[in-house]
């Protein structure tokens, strides 16, 4: 049995979703984690509070405020209408910040903690061999943090993928807009096509084992190594 | 001594009404019937002092949860699809199944004069986005294609069409105002008081085909027989009808 033209389409909405929400996860969680790891701020706990949030509520939750605050009586879908601007829910943008939300502490967490373990000896040294802060950013931190960069590039990409509860309430299931993998295969479950449903988990299943094997493998090859 | 024989004759009594008279049953029921559904358990509770404990979801679910044993006394879906599949497996009690409800399919949005009587703003399309129950899936999302079929509307509609999975989340994709306006069942935006807030266009019955809404009796117990003919009795067609709900 072969994909369908829709399920492969929904293969692609969701790949596409997934690349883009990693790649801006990983602009705006740089620096956030990067912060922090490193401030000393006291109500920096506040912070972090917020970031872990979509790892403990439902995504319904999130999907659903979406839902309100995007919709024209919303704050940000008035503010957008009264600029001119789109709607944002129904469309693969809309999807795109939902998810952002959604997957930041797969992205966030993981960084953070390997700009904790880096240490602030070493960068002190290298501060006071006259690296500047961005130098000791990139030569050093950047590099050490590697498997980390691997590891929340992984679990965000991932977790987007495995993403439903936010898509369902403001994607609007449009077929290669924002019909996801995880929408279709509920779709095929409700329609009583297992046969399809099956085709489509087993595949999502195969492909979230992989990817987790190749990152968990590659941070033990690191470890042995001693890096 | 007094205090004991006390405990004691409250407990015989406790275990004794727990044995003769109320049983606890479960229900599954589809989702756009909640509200009725739990007006009428309650009549039902207080007649026969049996306790129905109401498992709302999707038809499609709760048919495969049936399919894998899951303890059901009855079943009320939101088509006749599903019961009558059930009867055929031989999981639903032969000859129990009965039409229950209605649905009634409307066009509707929260402002109060975007939707006109006869639906004309279907030709006139002035909105972004049109709200409809995924066809495939929820029998109000196959009635509304029909609807848009009928008036040659459906190819042409494509590109506005938003799909809830059921006519729950049409309806909040509606009702949030992020699509303008939608198909949705009469007995969501018909209010206690017999009033609907916003605008909506009734459609005529003859444009699609019945939304027929069967329940079944999965386990043969007293209990669940009364509930079901509870449902076919007067006070609770009554209730039904005034939900917004046609009756069979």
């Amino acid at each position: 049995m072969l994909l369908t033209e829709a399920d492969l389409a929904a293969l692609w909405v969701t790949l596409k979703l997934a690349g883009v929400v990693t790649a801006i996860l990983l602009l705006l969680g740089t620096p956030l984690a990067w912060w922090l790891a490193r401030s000393q701020m006291r109500y920096k706990f506040l912070i972090e509070a917020v970031v872990a949030l979509p790892l403990v509520l439902p995504p319904t939750v999130l999907g659903f405020y979406l839902l309100i605050m995007l919709g024209p009586h919303g704050p940000v879908g008035g503010l957008m209408q009264m600029f001119g601007g789109q709607p944002l829910a129904f469309t693969f943008t809309g999807l795109v910040i939902g998810s952002v939300f959604y997957s930041l502490p797969f992205v966030v967490q993981p960084l953070q903690d390997a700009f904790t373990s880096v240490g602030g000896r070493l960068l002190e040294t290298a501060a006071t061999l006259g690296a500047s802060p961005l130098d000791r950013f990139f030569t050093i931190a950047v590099p050490l943090a590697a498997p980390g960069f691997l590891t929340a590039t992984v679990l965000g990409f991932a977790h987007t993928v495995g993403e439903f509860g936010v898509v369902l309430m403001i994607g609007g299931n449009i077929p290669g807009k924002t019909q996801v993998l995880s929408i279709a295969i509920y779709d095929h479950v409700e329609t009583l096509e297992y046969g399809r449903a099956h085709l489509l988990s087993g595949g999502l299943l195969l492909m979230s084992f992989l990817l987790l094997v190749a990152v968990y493998g590659f941070n033990r090859r690191i470890k042995v190594a001693g890096l | 001594m007094m205090q004991v024989t006390k405990g004691v004759v409250l407990i015989l009594s406790l275990l004794i009404s727990t044995v003769s008279a109320s049983a606890e049953l479960y229900v599954a029921v589809a989702s756009n019937f909640a509200g009725v559904m739990s007006a009428i358990a309650e009549q039902f509770e207080k007649q026969t002092g049996h306790q129905v404990r109401l498992v709302f979801g999707s038809t499609g679910k709760h048919y495969a949860q049936i399919q894998h044993g899951a303890p059901y006394d009855a079943f009320f879906a939101a088509d006749d699809k599903r019961p009558i599949l059930l009867e055929r497996e031989g999981i639903a009690l032969g000859g129990s199944r009965f039409t229950y409800a209605m649905g009634k399919l409307v066009l509707w949005s929260p402002e109060a004069s975007l939707v006109d009587a006869q639906g004309k703003v279907l030709q006139i399309a002035s909105f972004r986005y049109l709200a409809i129950a995924n066809p495939r899936l929820a029998p109000y999302g196959r009635a509304a294609k029909q609807v848009l079929a009928f008036n040659g509307l459906w190819e042409k509609m494509q590109s506005r069409i938003v799909m809830g999975e059921n006519i729950g989340q049409t309806y909040q994709f509606v009702k949030s105002g992020n699509a303008a306006l939608g198909f949705v069942s009469y007995s969501q935006v018909l209010s206690q008081q017999g009033g609907v807030e916003g605008s909506m266009w009734m459609i005529p019955s003859e444009v699609y085909l019945p939304i027929v809404q069967q329940a079944v009796l999965i386990k043969d117990n007293t209990a669940a027989r009364a509930l079901l003919k509870f449902i076919q009795e007067k006070p609770a067609r009554e209730m039904i009808e005034q939900y917004g709900y046609g009756l069979p």
